[in-house]
C-alpha cells in the first residue's frame, strides 16, 4: 500500500496535540491533510466506502434494538456505542482477517465488523452468557468489563505474533476513563520494551460515566505517548475515513517491527454511559446537541451522495436490511429460552474437576427437588 | 440510649452516615469513582461533594490502586479517608495495596502508625447485574490479618457500623450488600452499637441460622416460614466477620443442637467452613446433626439468567433446615 508507507515517514515526527486528523469533514466534504492522504477514491473504492457506511448503519441499528430491548425487560443491561461508530468501524475496516482486536465492553461496532452475531452479542445483556461468540474464529475478543484487563491481553497477544515471525497485527480498544488503570500503563511498558505489533486505540468519547477526561489527564492523551516512545496520532473520531487511513498506517507500521502506534480517537457517548445511568445529572447542556452535529454516519451519508458513490435506490435498500436486521434480533433475543440451569457449572475448568462435579450433582437435585 | 427513629433507605443511611462523620471531623475525607457530582452509581454519596466540596469528595481517576495506594498517603497523614469501590468484582486492581500495605502498615511499623481508612465495597448478586457486579469476595480479606471486616444487613445498621469503622483505627473493608440497599428501615441515630459483635436477630430454640449481609433478610424470611411449620429458628447476624464473634452463635447451638450456616460466596474455603469449625469444636457434644452450608457453588458467578439457581433462596434455606432437623 503505497498511501500507507507514504505516511509512515511523515507521521512519525507528528505531533500529538495539534487538531486531530481529519479527512472529512462534518458536511460530507472530503478534506485534505497535509500528512495523511484519502484513504481510498471515491470512485475506485466506492466498494469499500458503501460497505462501511452499511456497517456502521447496522451497527447503529444492533444498539438501538438493543437499548430498545433493554427497556422492555429483555435486557438487564445496554451499553450503547451511538456516536462512537466511525471510530470502530474505520478502525475494524483496517484490520485484515487474521489480525486481532481486544475490546471493551462498548465495541458493538467493531464486533459487528468482524462478523459477530449481535444475537449472540446480546446474550450477554440478557444474562445468559459471560462469552457469546469465540473468539478465535472472529479474531474479537470477549467483552472485557474490568478496565484496562485487556490492554494487556492485547500485547501479550502482539508478543506471540512476533515470536510466531507472523505479520498479524493487534488493537488494543480502550477507553479514556480506563487510561487511568496501572494495566494501561503496564501494557505500554511491556509494548514498547518488546516493540510489539500493537496499535493502542483509545476512543476518547469525553466521559467515563460522570467523570469528564479533566478527572483522567490534564494533556492530550496522545501525549502520553511519546514517554513510553512510541508515535502517536489524533484522530477526528466521527470520521471514519481517518479513523480508516490512520488505524491503517499505524497496523502497517507495527507489523513491519518498529514497536506500538498509539491512536487516539475524539469521539463522543451520544448515550447514557449505560442504560442504568441518568447523564442528565453531569452533562453539561448543549454538548449533546453539539456533537449531533458531528454525527459520523450523516456526514458520510452526505459524502456518499455527493461523490455519486451510493444513489436514493441503495440507501432505501440498506434500509430495508437494517429493518430486516432488527426484526431478527427482536424476534431471536424476545425468544430465547433460558439456559438449562445445570449449564452454569459447564466450562468451569478444561479438564475434570471433582469439586465442581461434586457440587454440579448436589445441584442437579436440588433443582429437580425444586430448591434451586 | 434511644433518640428519634427515621425510616430510610440503607442507601439513605449510609449516606447520612458519612454526612455526620464529615461534619463532625474535618479529616475525614471520600475518594472514588464518580463519587462527586453523580452522587456514586449507588448515590450512597449523593450532595456530598456539593456540601463539603471537591477537596472533600475526591471523584478520582478510574485507578483502584491508585484509590486505595493513596488513601494510605492521605491516612499517614493525618486523614480519615473514606474509598469507595464501584463494584465488588473492581476491588482487585487494589488487592496487591489492600492486602500488602494497608493491612500490614501498623505491624512493619511497630504500632507508630495506623491506618484508619475504610473501604466500601458494594457486593454480592441478586440485581440481574452482568459479570462482575454480584461478586462475594470477603473471605479474601477476612482471611488477612490486619484487616477488619464489617457488613451490615439492614438501614439501621448500615449507619452505625459505618460510623464505627470510620471511628476505628484500623483499616476496616466495609461490605455493602447491594440487593438491600433499597430495603427500607427505621434508623436509630441515637442507638449504641457495639459493631464488633454478632447479634440474635430472632429467636427461637429449634436451630440456629447464621447469616450476615444479605443473607440476614433471606434467613429472617425463611424462619418466619419454618415458624408456620413449627420449626423455631434462631437467626444471627454475625455483622463483624473481622474480628469474627462467634460467642452468640455457640451459645445458641448448645441449646439448638443444630446449625446451618448461609452465605452467597463460594461454599469451599468460605467463611461457612470457619464458622463450621469454631462450632463443632465449641459444641461437638451438642450437635445433634453436623453444621451444614447453604452457599454458592464451586463456579464463577454465573450470568445473571442463572443466579436465582445459583444463590441460596429462602427454599434453600427451608429445605436444608428440613433436611437437618431430620437427623
Ligand atoms: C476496574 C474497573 N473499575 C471500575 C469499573 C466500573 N466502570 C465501568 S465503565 C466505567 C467508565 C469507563 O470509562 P471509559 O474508559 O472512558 O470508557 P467508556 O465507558 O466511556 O466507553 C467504570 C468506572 C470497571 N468496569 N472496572
Ligand atoms: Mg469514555
Amino acid at each position: 500500500m503505497t498511501q500507507g508507507s507514504h505516511m509512515r515517514d511523515s507521521l512519525g515526527g507528528f505531533l500529538p496535540g495539534d487538531e486531530p486528523i481529519r479527512l472529512l469533514a462534518p458536511d460530507g466534504t472530503a478534506t485534505d491533510h497535509p500528512l495523511v492522504p484519502q484513504p481510498v477514491d471515491p470512485i475506485d473504492d466506492a466498494d469499500l466506502l458503501r460497505a462501511m457506511y452499511r456497517d456502521m448503519v447496522l451497527a447503529r441499528r444492533v444498539d438501538t434494538e438493543a437499548t430498545a430491548l433493554q427497556r422492555t425487560g429483555e435486557l438487564g443491561l445496554w451499553s450503547s456505542c451511538l456516536g462512537q461508530e466511525a471510530a470502530q468501524i474505520g478502525s475494524a475496516h483496517a484490520m485484515r482477517a487474521t489480525d486481532f482486536a481486544f475490546p471493551t465492553y462498548r465495541e458493538s461496532a467493531v464486533a459487528w465488523a468482524r462478523g459477530v452475531d449481535p444475537v449472540g452479542l446480546l446474550g450477554l445483556y440478557r444474562g445468559t452468557t459471560h462469552g457469546g461468540w469465540d473468539p478465535v474464529e472472529h479474531g474479537f475478543g470477549l467483552f472485557t468489563i474490568v478496565l484496562g484487563s485487556q490492554v494487556l491481553h492485547a500485547v501479550g497477544y502482539a508478543m506471540g505474533i512476533q515470536r510466531d515471525g507472523s505479520d498479524d497485527a493487534v488493537i488494543a480498544y480502550y477507553g479514556d476513563g480506563a487510561g487511568s488503570e496501572g494495566d494501561v500503563h503496564e501494557a505500554m511498558v511491556f509494548a514498547t520494551v518488546e516493540a510489539a505489533p500493537v496499535v493502542f486505540f483509545c476512543q476518547n468519547n469525553g466521559w467515563a460515566i460522570s467523570e469528564p477526561i479533566e478527572r483522567q489527564t490534564r494533556v492530550p492523551f496522545a501525549q502520553r505517548a511519546a514517554g513510553y516512545g512510541m508515535p502517536a496520532v489524533r484522530i477526528d473520531g466521527n470520521d471514519v475515513l481517518a479513523s480508516l487511513a490512520v488505524t491503517r498506517w499505524a497496523l502497517e507500521r507495527v507489523r513491519t517491527g518498529s514497536g506500538p502506534v498509539f491512536i487516539e480517537a475524539i469521539t463522543y457517548r451520544m448515550g447514557a454511559h449505560t442504560t442504568s445511568d441518568d447523564p442528565t445529572r453531569y452533562r453539561p447542556a448543549g454538548e449533546l446537541e453539539h456533537w449531533a452535529g458531528l454525527d459520523p454516519i450523516d456526514r458520510m451519508e452526505r459524502y456518499l451522495r455527493s461523490t455519486g458513490a451510493a444513489d436514493d435506490a441503495w440507501f432505501a435498500e440498506l434500509e430495508a436490511q437494517a429493518d430486516a436486521l432488527g426484526e431478527r434480533i427482536r424476534a431471536h433475543v424476545r425468544g430465547a429460552q433460558d439456559p438449562d440451569p445445570i449449564e452454569m457449572f459447564d466450562h468451569v475448568y478444561a479438564e475434570p474437576h471433582a469439586d465442581v462435579q461434586r457440587d454440579r450433582t448436589r445441584w442437579e437435585s436440588m433443582i429437580s427437588g425444586g430448591a434451586a | 440510649m434511644s433518640g428519634v427513629t427515621t425510616e430510610m433507605t440503607m442507601v439513605a443511611a449510609l449516606n447520612a452516615a458519612l454526612r455526620r462523620a464529615m461534619d463532625e471531623d474535618p479529616k475525614v475525607v471520600l475518594l472514588g469513582e464518580d463519587i462527586g457530582t453523580l452522587g456514586g452509581v449507588f448515590r450512597v454519596t449523593d450532595g456530598l461533594a456539593k456540601d463539603f466540596g471537591d477537596s472533600r469528595v475526591v471523584g478520582t481517576p478510574l485507578a483502584e490502586a491508585g484509590i486505595v495506594g493513596t488513601a494510605v498517603g492521605l491516612a499517614m497523614r493525618g486523614y480519615r479517608p473514606v474509598v469507595e469501590i464501584q463494584f465488588d468484582g473492581f476491588v482487585y486492581p487494589a488487592f496487591d495495596q489492600i492486602v500488602t500495605q494497608v493491612a500490614k502498615h501498623h505491624y512493619r511499623s511497630g504500632g507508630r502508625t495506623t491506618l484508619p481508612i475504610v473501604i466500601r465495597i458494594p457486593y454480592g448478586g441478586g440485581i440481574g447485574a452482568v459479570e462482575h457486579h454480584s461478586e462475594s469476595p470477603e473471605a479474601y480479606f477476612v482471611h488477612t490479618p490486619g484487616l477488619r471486616t464489617l457488613t451490615p444487613a439492614d438501614a439501621d445498621e448500615a449507619y452505625h457500623l459505618l460510623r464505627a469503622a470510620i471511628a476505628c483505627d484500623d483499616p476496616v473493608v466495609f461490605f455493602e450488600p447491594k440487593r438491600r440497599y433499597w430495603d427500607r428501615g427505621e434508623v436509630d441515630t441515637a442507638r449504641a452499637v457495639d459493631p464488633w459483635t454478632s447479634r440474635v436477630v430472632r429467636e427461637g430454640g429449634d436451630i440456629t441460622l447464621v447469616a450476615y449481609g444479605p443473607m440476614v433478610r433471606t434467613c429472617r424470611e425463611a424462619a418466619d416460614a419454618l415458624a408456620d411449620q413449627g420449626v423455631q429458628a434462631e437467626v444471627i447476624d454475625l455483622r463483624s466477620l473481622s474480628p469474627l464473634d462467634l460467642d452468640p452463635v455457640i451459645a445458641s447451638v448448645q441449646r439448638t443442637g443444630r446449625c446451618v450456616v448461609v452465605h452467597e460466596a463460594v461454599e469451599i474455603a468460605g467463611l461457612g467452613a470457619e464458622i463450621a469449625a469454631q462450632v463443632q469444636q465449641q459444641c461437638f457434644f451438642h450437635l445433634e446433626a453436623p453444621v451444614t452450608r447453604v452457599a454458592g457453588a464451586y463456579l464463577p458467578y454465573p450470568p445473571s439468567r442463572f443466579e436465582k439457581h445459583y444463590l441460596p433462596s429462602i427454599d434453600r434455606v427451608i429445605a436444608t433446615v428440613n433436611q437437618v432437623m431430620s437427623l
